[in-house]
């Protein structure tokens, strides 16, 4: 782990791009690609960290990653329903 | 003594906060119920406090503790300085609730008026025998909550004017208070009331920080006590009908503020502490400002309960003058007035309420020839005046005459003139009153007899008899004055 | 035996929730069994901790750097406590509340007993990990909640609510991948030996979890989302959103603060929340002021008040601990009733408008006592849970001389009292007409009185404090 890593930099910068997105961004839409980048950005991360045992990679931040995205996968597809819902004109409200 | 007899406090203090819960639970619904529930407490709260005068008068403590959070108990006591309190409360509450019955008579929302009565009741009680600086305040904060819907009970604008006006004050005033006990416990720990103060020997170390909290104490009782220039909420909240004035003038709110005074200055810091922090002389001339000040004020009220409001910010300071000048006479003279001016201004409130009830009369150039078509009222409005002026032998007098001999015993002759000055502005506000009263012509055509009824009557009857009663017979055993003599012996010999 | 009450604590109420879902249509009383069945289990757990010593429940036996752990201490234990009686009382609350929409009901049957339990497993877990996994479990379970208000604008609270605490927990994951990296373990326990001190990446980890926990727990600078969602949402779900959900966001902060972050932080970071926590509680309590609608009012009070708690961190002795704690109890139980109180308002008048309460009385006094009592407890007057919070934190202020949170608190209980009173006042307030007669349905027994314990409760934890505060016994590690 020494010297600049280019995974590290991606890490770092699809964390600092979404962040930036998620601030500038108005549309709700704009905004949950950008946590999506965020959250791409944190477990690249995770999967370096996994490096840091000399005999073969750590399974735990795998473990941690595979959680995550399938919590960043629920969480996402709960959060475009609510745009959908959003942008669909007033109606019987069921989705 | 049995558990039961050692707890009375407690039985004093619930006697009205179950009254208050067992109100709010019945609702509008069923007013006679109401009214035995309310009397019934009263009388029985009345004969608790006979028990307890006995036990006291016979040299027994009362105290109850419970513990409320780490190291710091809830303490109800009942001393001879509490009982002074307690049994004018009491009294004067029993008066007081069958007047508002009868004020109040066929207007909406009265159990909510009475509920909050007993309430206020309640946290006056808990305020008499609070045990602790900590105690005293959690009741006073009750106190200023349950009182605040009695001074916007009508809902009028000007109403909530007055109820803002007042919260502004007290809350602020609590606060402050809650800030000089806070540093008070961090300095030395929880202190329960001893008569002499447990903070002498800290006197030495730490003057600056006890003259600093000695200072927010007395600023935050100063506010209900209504020391000027703390005073701004007591005119204003006269809009509240007038079994509500005569609670925050005569029993409760205004009292409250000065019996915290007293104990602060006795039984917390003592009044060697008190003089040497240089406080007695500071809290003497904000007494005597207030005094001259409220008279001066009163003058120019041409609003009936609004002169007398102006009275009661004037009066009440004497306790704190009395306390402050720190010698037994002075003492005796300004503890005695705490109950002297209750009964005098109660019933001078009583009046007016009958005055406006009767003949929608508030202001005081509608009073003209009132004594002929009310002559009982007026006659007790005369009795009420004449003390407040301080007349011998009436109430006022003796109060006066206490004060005067400690200010001469103290060697400060200056409150001789705070004295005699305020006797003049006294007469130059009151005197004017009575001379409409009895002998101009009234301006209506009709003048015959039209006196108040007598759930009105009564009441301001009991509390007049009561107020000349205390001078007449001060020098009988069981009058307040002897009361007071006694425990000021013990406080001056500990 | 004892070992089994923090899985039971977790796994009852999924369980419950799951069989709503699959039975596919709402039964109310089922809840009550489960969350009368929650508190009896706290009560039990509540035996088991007063001893002094931890219960843990070892998950899967896989022994320390593997194992998964729950872990109820005093201060887990008393945020159990705290959730289990909001949890009786609320379910209660909910009956009449959701009775008639069938779908609606369903969905908060179902998501409700699986938010008591994500609430559980937070304050339950040892592992930091696993706490991201129940926060966004609590997230998920409690924006859906959120939703069944109905009306269209509770998306866009309920979305902007999504968003934000979507980034919060993976501001606080990336944190926690930056522990892990150094540290080489997630549990709590281990971690502060395990934490290497003198390097920037440590102190950077902490940040990233703080800041993940304060956008969760809408702490100042990050509070956007919560009033409208808070404001937005049924009066039941907000109760238990700003009692509960961002409570344990806060509890979250207390916990890591003393313990697993303990070698990281710093005074001046202290400060820092300390500040944040002084303006949430003067700038939520000026919002609250102005607002004119009840719920909002009540709100924007949530902002204000969960400030109070964080004043803790920079005082950090035992009086700031408890009183923090005790604020973070007291002001759930007095916030549960607040809302409660709010939603008996709304449901009789249609609206929350703060005019629309102008001399209301008779069919809502209950209701109105409530919103009252609540309200002392708000205000930190005596006697009340409130009070006493506001008596330990000035007491700490003193006793460490940063005499400015005393200004802050002083201030925070004056402005609080402003906005009660103004909306206590209106009820008092003579209309110009003679009271028109509303055709809202009066709030049952049910739904008045809930509202009226719970506020009952919040004076009564003033007088109660002596066995709960020794329950949380001292900072945990003793304090720096």
């Amino acid at each position: 782990m020494s010297g600049i890593d280019p995974f590290a930099l991606a890490a770092a910068g699809l964390m600092a791009f979404g962040l930036y997105g998620f601030c500038v961004c108005r549309h709700p839409l704009r905004r949950l690609l950008a946590i999506n980048l965020v959250g791409n950005g944190v477990f690249l991360a995770l999967i370096l960290i996994a490096r840091r045992l000399p005999d073969g990679p750590d399974p735990v931040p795998h473990a941690m990653v595979l959680t995550g995205i399938v919590i960043a996968v629920s969480a996402t597809a709960f959060g475009l329903a609510l745009i959908r819902r959003q942008a669909r004109p007033e109606d019987d409200g069921n989705d | 003594m049995s558990l039961a007899y050692q707890a009375m406090p407690l039985w004093v203090l619930l006697s009205s906060l179950l009254a208050a819960a067992v109100i709010f639970a019945l609702g509008e619904g069923r007013p006679r119920l109401r009214i035995g529930i309310n009397l019934a407490a009263a009388l029985i709260k009345l004969v608790l406090v006979g028990i307890m005068l006995l036990g006291v008068r016979a040299g027994h403590e009362f105290i109850v503790r419970l513990p409320l959070m780490p190291g710091i108990d809830l303490v109800l006591q009942a001393d001879a300085l509490s009982m002074l309190f307690i049994s004018l409360s009491a009294l004067l509450w029993l008066a007081t609730t069958i007047y508002a019955i009868a004020y109040l008579e066929d207007s909406p929302n009265r159990a909510r008026f009475f509920g909050f009565f007993s309430l206020c009741v309640a946290a006056t009680m808990g305020i008499a025998t609070a045990g602790n600086l900590f105690t005293f305040f959690i009741f006073y904060e009750m106190l200023t909550l349950a009182t605040w819907p009695l001074v916007i009970h009508r809902g009028t604008q000007q109403a909530m004017r007055a109820g803002r006006g007042y919260l502004c004050y007290t809350l602020g005033g609590g606060a402050v208070l809650l800030l000089g006990i806070v540093l008070l416990h961090g300095l030395a720990g929880p202190q329960d009331f001893v008569a002499g103060g447990t903070l002498v020997e800290r006197g030495e170390s730490h003057p600056l920080v006890l003259t600093l909290i000695f200072a927010l104490l007395i600023t935050g009782m100063g506010v209900k006590a209504a020391l000027a220039p703390l005073h701004g909420w007591l005119p204003t909240a006269m809009v509240a009908p007038a079994p509500v004035s005569a609670l925050l003038h005569a029993v409760a709110v205004v009292k409250a503020g000065a019996f915290g005074i007293v104990r602060v200055v006795y039984d917390v810091y003592g009044i060697e502490l008190t003089q040497a922090l240089g406080m007695a002389e500071v809290l003497a001339i904000a007494a005597s400002v207030t005094i001259i000040y409220g008279s001066l004020r009163a003058i120019w009220q041409t609003d009936l309960k609004r002169r007398l409001a102006y009275s009661t910010v004037s009066q009440v300071s004497y306790i704190a003058l009395g306390v402050a000048l720190a010698n037994p006479l002075a003492s005796i003279g300004g503890l005695v007035h705490l109950v002297h001016q209750g009964l005098m201004k109660i019933t001078l409130f009583f009046c007016a309420g009958c005055y406006a009830e009767t003949h929608g009369i508030h202001s005081i150039d509608e009073l003209d020839g009132i004594g002929r078509r009310m002559p009982w009222t007026t006659a007790m409005f005369t009795l009420g005046a004449l003390g407040m002026i301080g007349l011998p032998p009436l109430a006022g007098f003796i109060s006066k005459w206490y004060l005067g001999l400690g200010a001469v015993a103290a060697g400060q002759l200056w409150v001789i003139g705070v004295l005699l000055a305020s006797t003049v502005l006294n007469a130059i506000y009151f005197l004017p009153i009575l001379h409409r009263a009895w002998f101009r012509p009234p301006k209506q055509a009709d003048d015959s007899l039209a006196e108040a009824p007598v759930g009105l009557l009564g009441p301001t009857l009991f509390a007049g008899f009561a107020a000349l009663a205390v001078g007449l017979f001060a020098g009988s055993g069981w009058s307040p004055l002897a009361w007071v003599e006694l425990l000021v012996q013990r406080e001056y010999s500990p | 035996m004892t070992e089994a009450l923090p899985v039971l604590l977790v796994f009852v109420p999924f369980l419950a929730g799951l069989g709503q879902f699959v039975l596919g249509r709402a039964v109310p009383w089922s809840q009550q069994f489960v969350s009368g069945f929650n508190l009896l289990l706290v009560l039990l757990l509540l035996r088991a901790v007063a001893g002094g010593e931890p219960v843990i429940a070892d998950l899967g036996g896989w022994g320390e750097p593997l194992a998964i752990h729950l872990q109820a201490d005093g201060l887990a234990t008393l945020m159990l406590l705290l959730t289990a009686v909001l949890a009786v009382a609320i379910s209660l609350y909910a009956i009449p509340a959701f009775g008639g929409h069938a779908r609606s009901a369903w969905q908060f049957w179902t998501l409700w007993p699986l938010l008591l339990g994500s609430l559980n497993a937070l304050f339950l877990s040892r592992d930091l990990f696993n706490i991201y996994v129940t926060l966004e479990l609590v997230t998920l379970a409690a924006i859906p909640l959120v939703l069944l208000a109905g009306p269209r604008k509770t998306v866009d609270a309920a979305l902007r609510y999504l968003l934000f605490a979507l980034l919060g927990s993976l501001i606080y994951l990336a944190g926690v991948a930056l522990l892990y990296a150094q540290a080489g373990t997630l549990d709590l326990a281990l971690l502060p030996a395990a934490t290497p001190t003198g390097s920037l990446a440590g102190p950077l980890a902490a940040a990233l979890i703080i800041t993940g926990i304060l956008i969760k727990g809408a702490i100042l600078p990050f509070h956007i989302w919560l009033p409208a969602a808070h404001g937005g949402a049924p009066a039941a779900v907000s109760a238990i959103l700003s009692a509960l959900v961002v409570k344990a966001a806060i509890y979250l902060l207390l916990r890591l603060w003393t313990g697993a972050l303990e070698p990281l932080v710093s005074i001046a970071a202290g400060q820092l929340l300390g500040l944040l926590g002084a303006s949430a509680v003067l700038f939520g309590s000026w919002q609250a002021f102005r607002q004119s609608r009840l719920k909002l009012v009540v709100a924007y009070s949530t902002v204000a008040q969960l400030g109070y708690m964080l004043l803790f961190f920079p005082m950090a002795v035992t009086a700031a601990w408890q009183g923090a704690v005790y604020h973070g109890l007291a002001h759930g139980v007095a916030k549960a009733a607040l809302f409660l109180a709010a939603g008996n308002l709304l449901y009789y008048l249609g609206q929350d408008r703060l005019e629309a309460l102008r001399g209301i009385d008779r069919p809502l006094a209950v209701s109105l006592l409530a919103f009252g009592l609540a309200g002392v407890s708000i205000m930190g007057l005596p006697p009340s849970g409130g009070f006493t919070a506001k008596w330990l934190l000035l007491t700490a202020s003193l006793q460490t001389g940063q005499w400015w949170w005393t200004a802050a608190l002083v201030a925070g209980g004056l402005l609080a009292a402003g906005y009660i009173f103004r909306v206590l006042r209106l009820a008092f307030l003579q209309s110009a007409e003679p009271a028109e007669r509303r055709d809202g349905p009066v709030p049952g027994r049910l739904m008045a009185w809930t509202a009226t314990a719970l506020a009952l409760l919040a004076i009564g934890l003033g007088l109660i404090s002596a066995p709960l505060l020794d329950l949380l016994g001292d900072i945990p590690g003793g304090g720096s």
